[in-house]
């Protein structure tokens, strides 16, 4: 028909991506008090347990020991990525559906992969400038060595993409468990908390039980602290891990399995409504 | 060409709430139509079954010529949607949030000039957050219409108004109504309905219980003057197509002035509460 030749044609997938990416980044940045939140949080914890552990210049692991900065900054790096990925989506996703923005979105022709490409930009954007900020307040103010290797930095590519992508999606999927929007973030911040607890970001993870230990490997924390460690830590600690690898390609593997099946579960329960509505 | 939206025996139910229960609806391009009725009589489900967020139960529905449960993003980009109660968006401002919105259509208009047209240029800067009800319900507009839609679907868009707020957003919606733009709205107000609907739908336990323009709404005998008087003592009134001639006569019987004489019309406020209870009385 005519009328349809004469229209313009809609707007491509990706340009509408970036455009979101804009928006989201833009509004994230306005929300002071999640700025704050999830910029300083990896920095404050790092200066705390650093202080705290490393009174007196003590060290933990092999000779000759690594001092407790450098060892809590893999750790730090990635309750960094998951603060930004899994708890900021989780969080915002489930408030944009309770307070109706998610509903107006869907009644324009806006494509819902640009919707997630906007989300997906706005957490690379943010988890990038976090673990930027991190990285430089350990190496200005602990003395952390960062690592100077190619292959290092290759690996912290890796873990770094890996580890956002797996708590993007597992994020989406799970802004659909708060029962509202005001729940969020009390719903979502403990599963967080207990996770960084087990999985090596607080504590020495080869000094937790090793049931804790089994129940923190089925989640991508521990891994993603593990590939994290691999890069930051010296060589000679490897053989101190729990299973005496860095365990690169079980890493993969396990953030792979977690990206695709949050995928697929999102896809399977992501509502653009709340649950009373419709 | 076929209707804007046709609706034929529109059904959907709520466990056992039947929520709409064979509702018939047709609007015709260029139209403007409202869907009148109380609270929980089935306005909002049914137009959110228009606007594809719905389901149905049964019924057929066509909507720019196509079902809405399986309308793409062609269709949608036709549509403008005004939702009922909004308070997301908060930390972006007015003239963000339309000139992002405008991206996602293919034929948007100016972002600037539908700002002014809602009557916003003043808050350009202003976050939504900080704009009252009237200006929030403003921008809300403007996001619906700056994709330049064919059909436009208001739904309760002044409530919570004060009337000064509420004859400035008449004025806007007559405008676009002027430009063309079809527009379906629901309201429990009547004074909107007759003031900027070309045809009304009173819709009472989601059924349609009169329709008509406003002036005619109810049908004859429900616009009949009532003549009133005192009669020894009594009230006295009768129903009349022709109340001047009462009048006279009357005038005639009491040869002069006739006490407590009242001629009243049914407002359509009157018409609109007696099909409302109809139910039940």
């Amino acid at each position: 028909m005519s009328v349809v030749d004469t229209r313009t044609r809609l707007p491509g997938v990706l340009r509408l991506g970036l455009a979101r990416t804009g928006y989201e980044v833009r509004t994230f940045f306005r929300e002071r008090d999640a700025v704050v939140f999830i910029f300083a949080y990896p920095i404050i914890m790092l200066a705390i347990f650093a202080t705290v552990f490393g009174q007196d210049g003590a060290t933990v692991g092999p000779e000759p020991g690594i001092p407790f900065a450098q060892y809590f900054l893999p750790g730090m790096v990635a309750t960094g990525v998951m603060l930004s990925s899994f708890q900021q989506l989780a969080i915002s996703i489930a408030v944009e559906r309770d307070d109706g923005g998610l509903k107006r979105l869907h009644g324009t022709p806006l494509p819902p992969a640009a919707y997630f490409l906007g989300k997906t930009g706005e957490v690379l954007a943010t988890s990038l400038i976090q673990t930027a900020l991190l990285l430089a307040a350990a190496a200005l103010l602990f003395d952390v060595p960062l690592p100077t290797t190619a292959t290092a930095w290759a690996t912290f590519a890796w873990v770094f993409v890996l580890g956002t992508a797996a708590g993007t999606l597992a994020g989406v999927a799970f802004s659909s468990v708060p029962r509202s929007g005001k729940s969020a973030s009390a719903v979502v911040t403990p599963v967080v908390l207990v996770l960084q607890f087990i999985s090596g970001v607080f504590f020495v993870f080869q000094d937790l039980p090793t049931w804790m230990q089994q129940v923190a490997s089925v989640f991508p924390l521990k891994w993603m602290a593990q590939g994290m460690r691999s890069v930051f830590l010296p060589p000679s600690a490897e053989a101190w891990e729990v299973s005496g690898s860095w365990q690169h390609g079980a890493t993969a593997v396990v953030l792979l399995v977690w990206a695709v099946g949050a995928l697929v579960v999102g896809i399977r329960t992501f509502r653009w409504q709340r649950r009373d509505d419709g | 060409m076929p209707d804007a939206v046709e609706v034929v025996g529109l059904r959907k139910a709520y466990g056992e709430k039947r929520a709409v229960d064979g509702l018939d609806l047709h609007v015709a391009h260029g139209e403007v139509v409202a869907i009148l009725g109380p609270n929980g009589a089935g306005k909002t489900t049914t137009v959110e079954i228009l606007e594809g967020y719905r389901s149905r139960d049964g019924g057929d529905v066509r909507v720019l010529g196509q079902d809405p449960q399986t309308g793409g993003r062609d269709w949608r980009s036709r549509l403008g949607i005004v939702l009922q109660t909004n308070n997301d968006l908060a930390e972006a401002t007015v003239a963000e949030l339309v000139h992002h919105f405008a991206r996602f259509f293919p034929d948007p208009r100016d972002p600037d000039e539908v700002i002014a047209a809602v009557g916003l240029q003043e808050k350009v800067r202003t976050r939504a957050r900080q704009l009252s009800g009237g200006q929030r319900r403003r921008l809300d507009v403007a996001l619906g219409i700056v994709g330049r839609p064919e059909l436009l679907f208001l739904d309760e868009p002044t409530t919570g108004f004060d009337p000064q707020a509420r004859r400035s957003f008449w004025d806007l919606v007559e405008a676009l109504a002027d430009g063309g733009t079809t527009i379906l709205l629901t309201t429990h107000y009547l004074e909107e309905a007759e003031r900027l609907a070309d045809r009304v739908l009173v819709v009472r336990d989601g059924q349609v219980v009169a329709e008509g323009t406003p002036a005619d709404l109810g049908g004859r005998t429900a616009r009949q003057a009532v003549v009133r008087w005192t009669q020894d003592g009594q009230t006295r009134e009768v129903r009349t197509d022709t109340p001047t001639q009462v009048v006279v006569e009357l005038t005639g019987t009491f040869g002069g002035e006739v006490p407590g004489l009242q001629v009243l019309r049914p407002t359509l406020e009157d018409v609109y509460l007696s099909l409302i209870d109809g139910g039940t009385s």
